[in-house]
């Protein structure tokens, strides 16, 4: 890991609300360039929301605090005043946790646009978009990559994919996209044990020591190959605590029990937004 | 179940029509080339116009009497009591021009005005790449036409419709205003009276005509009826596709187009009609098409509706005899001060006949797209099957889509499905896809495309690219 002054996600202070009641409640993350940091804890503590939050999901509104890009030379830019495709071209990338269909788009198509606008910020619509040839050539070598049928690029996005597919899919457009900083939600749900191992590689490779990751997991597997500078705990709308790999190792292997022991405030807030939302236990968003 | 539904209803159609406000926007296919028009009839129907556009034609007397007899139809028949919203003043229209240009026979001999006109709607090339047989009308009258030579070899006969009256009158006399005749409702009777150009194909038995057939068209000339007439005959075993299209130029007045297509798919026959029709945003478009199909004949409309202040269209298939089948799959986008009324008609009067209507309708900016359809089985058409489904995409809160899907059922031995949906884009979706770098515009023109493409895919290739060009141009600026 560099210590040069490097660009950086810096989230500071932030609350978040999904229909007037608040999920995040102070969530303060750094993440440079080329750091790879992990991002665990309990079914609805609030890390989808801290990724849709990022990525500017319309639905999740900041009530607080601030996400910025901070450049090497202290140059800083205010993610939540750009819409999300601004954050898109800016160099910010999400892997949904459960990526949407758009029945009739091929692949190929959306990953088009999508990939000249990114490396073309201030491509206008109607533009020129990057040139058919380079596209597919550069698209088939990283379907190869990735072992992913080429046959996948005339598909419709997500439509009748298996979950695995889908997962797949969204590594094949963090390859393609190249972001400066990408999260990564869930991504290894819904994928086999080989599948697993691949992506972990996958990822590794793809982020090389240019990228800034954040992993959100429940599992240790796609860590393997992508060993975190930091791993945080999110716990009823905040990170309570951060440590190296082997917190990854005990929280997988024993849960949250003690975590829930050493940080009752959050755990009791944890408690009361399952109540507010009426849920028992929570629940996954269905997004 | 069955609802006092009658034919003439479905084909001139009984609706309410949204006025809609100001024609504001401006369509980019919106310019006109100067040609000049020799001939101008005086505006406004009556014997007298009539009799004269037969003359100047130099008709045969049955085609006058035709006219004549349907001039009298038009008159009985009442304007409808929707009529007060189709705001078009008969006595306000010319119904004949005739174009100086007469009919080139090879792309040189197309005055450069009108091969002008085809560059800009970016034709020429592809007529060129992929057609051999080429009809264009222009200013109600063929002004281009090109047959590949095997065809006529075939036996084929490829023409417009005024020449094969004067060519191959038998033949059209067999059929011509049969399928569709001048009392089956007021804008066929209006059409049969002072119709002009359209096509006419005939396919003799088993000859298989592997390309498409296209004519393309456009109104030119300010307050101008268009009013084609087009008869398809297919004959046994033969087989055509033919794919109409047209782009016009937008004027201040109002502005008719009224045409009849009838079609006869003989046994084992096939035959698919491929419209896209993107009028100007004061045209009304009152359009009767019917296809007769007999036994084991498939016949297939797939319709484009795009524009016009009004349209109203609602291809027909009836399924004469045993195995025939009809599909039909359409396409309306409604935007501001626009009124698609588009839908379907499937009559099994046969057993064993099978039908299918898609229907996809998206509607914007305050336009309003309905679905109007009906299923019709008749006594003794047993094991008749028959499905229907229509998806309506609204894309902002001032727009709006309704449906009326009418069955009648005079037979138990059948089955028929029905499935509808409305939705809005999804917020869900213009994330994921705005979350990859495409802007919102982008995103939702995406989505719109993806809701058609099943039967984009339908269309020929340089028709699906003109599709999706032109769903672009309504989607522009649409997204704010
Ligand atoms: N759009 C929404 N509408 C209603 N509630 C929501 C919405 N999004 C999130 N929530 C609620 O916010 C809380 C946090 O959800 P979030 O998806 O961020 O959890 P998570 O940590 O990602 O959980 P998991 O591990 O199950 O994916 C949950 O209680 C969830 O029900
Ligand atoms: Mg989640």
């Amino acid at each position: 890991m560099t210590t040069q002054p490097q660009e950086k996600l810096v989230i500071s202070g932030l609350h978040a609300a999904v229909e007037g009641q608040e999920i995040l409640k102070g969530v303060d993350l750094e993440i440079g360039r080329g750091e790879i940091h992990a991002l665990m804890g309990p079914n609805g503590s609030g890390k989808s929301t801290l990724g849709y939050c990022i990525m500017g999901h319309p639905s999740y509104e900041v009530t607080a605090g601030s996400i910025e890009l901070v450049e090497a030379d202290g140059t800083r830019h205010d993610l939540l005043a750009m819409e999300p495709d601004q954050r898109a071209r800016a160099g910010v990338f999400l892997a949904f946790q459960r990526p949407m269909s758009i029945p009739g788009v091929r692949l190929a198509d959306f990953l088009r646009h999508a990939v000249t606008n990114v490396r073309n910020p201030d491509r206008k619509e109607g533009q020129e978009l990057m040139p058919m040839r380079d596209f597919r050539s550069e698209l088939k070598a990283k379907m190869a990559d990735l072992s992913i049928d080429t046959e996948f690029a005339r598909r419709y996005v997500n439509d009748g994919f298996s979950g695995g597919e889908m997962k797949r899919a969204e590594i094949l457009q963090l390859a393609m996209l190249r972001p400066k900083f990408a999260i990564l939600d869930e991504t290894d749900s819904g994928l086999d044990a080989d599948a697993v191992r691949l992506a972990s590689q996958s990822i590794a490779r793809i982020g090389g020591a240019e990228m800034g990751i954040l992993i959100i997991t429940h599992h240790e597997q796609l860590l393997e190959h992508n060993i975190p500078l930091r791993t945080h705990v999110m716990l009823g709308g905040r990170i309570v605590e951060s440590g190296g790999p082997e917190l990854a190792a005990e929280l997988h292997k024993r849960g949250y029990e003690r975590i829930r022991a050493a940080y009752p405030e959050a755990a009791a807030a944890e408690q009361s937004m399952q109540d507010a939302l009426g849920n028992e236990t929570a629940q996954p968003v269905t997004a | 179940m069955a609802t006092g539904f009658n034919q003439s209803a479905i084909d001139s159609s009984t609706i309410a029509i949204g006025t809609g406000d100001a024609i504001g926007e401006i369509n980019k296919y919106d310019f006109r080339t100067d040609s000049p028009a020799v001939f101008k009839a005086r505006r406004g129907i009556d014997a007298d116009i009539v009799s004269q556009i037969s003359e100047m034609k130099r008709e045969p007397a049955w085609m006058r009497d035709f006219r004549l007899k349907s001039l009298e139809i038009f008159n009985s028949k009442p304007m409808p009591h929707w009529g007060g919203d189709i705001a078009v003043d008969f006595q306000d229209i010319f119904y004949y021009l005739k174009p100086a240009e007469q009919q080139g026979k090879t792309w040189e001999e197309v005055p450069d005005a009108i091969k002008k006109t085809f560059d800009r709607l970016g034709i020429p090339e592809a007529e060129r790449k992929f057609l051999s047989g080429v009809k264009a009308q222009f200013e109600s009258e063929v002004v281009y036409g090109s047959l590949q030579e095997d065809l006529s070899k075939q036996g084929v006969i490829f023409t417009d419709t005024d020449t094969a009256v004067r060519e191959h009158p038998d033949l059209l006399r067999e059929y011509f205003g049969r399928i569709i005749p001048p009392t089956d409702n007021k804008f066929a009777a209006l059409n049969s009276a002072v119709w002009s150009g359209g096509s006419f194909i005939y396919v003799p038995k088993g000859v298989k005509i592997e390309f498409p057939l296209q004519a393309y068209f456009r109104i030119n000339a300010e307050s101008m009826g268009q009013f084609e007439r087009t008869l398809i005959i297919v004959d046994e075993g033969a087989q055509v596709h033919y794919v109409e299209g047209c782009t016009a130029p937008m004027y201040s007045t109002e502005s008719l187009h009224s045409a009849v297509v009838e079609i006869v798919v003989k046994k084992h026959g096939r035959c698919r009609y491929t419209t896209i029709q993107n009028w100007a945003n004061n045209i009304y478009n009152l359009v009767t098409k019917r296809a007769m199909a007999y036994e084991g004949a498939m016949m297939e409309w797939i319709d484009g509706n795009l524009g016009s202040h009004l349209t109203m269209k609602y291809p027909a298939v009836y399924m004469m005899e045993p195995g025939a089948r009809g599909e039909i799959l359409s396409i309306a986008f409604a935007s501001a001060g626009q009124h698609q009324d588009a839908g379907a008609k499937l009559v099994h009067a046969a057993p064993n006949t099978s039908g299918r209507i898609v229907s996809k309708s998206i509607s914007k900016n305050g336009g309003r797209a309905s679905y109007r359809g009906l299923v019709r089985v008749e006594p003794g058409a047993r094991k008749s099957r028959s499905s229907v489904v229509c998806d309506a995409l609204i894309l902002d809160d001032k727009s709006r889509s309704d449906t009326y899907p009418y069955i009648e059922i005079e037979e138990q031995d059948v089955s028929i499905g029905h499935e509808a949906s409305v939705s809005k884009i999804g917020e869900e979706q213009l994330f994921y896809l705005t979350s990859r770098g495409l802007s919102e515009a982008e995103a939702s023109t995406m989505i719109v495309g993806g809701f058609i493409e099943p039967l984009v895919k339908e269309l020929p290739m340089e028709y699906a690219v003109e599709m999706n060009r032109l769903i672009e141009l309504q989607m522009e600026g649409s997204v704010g």
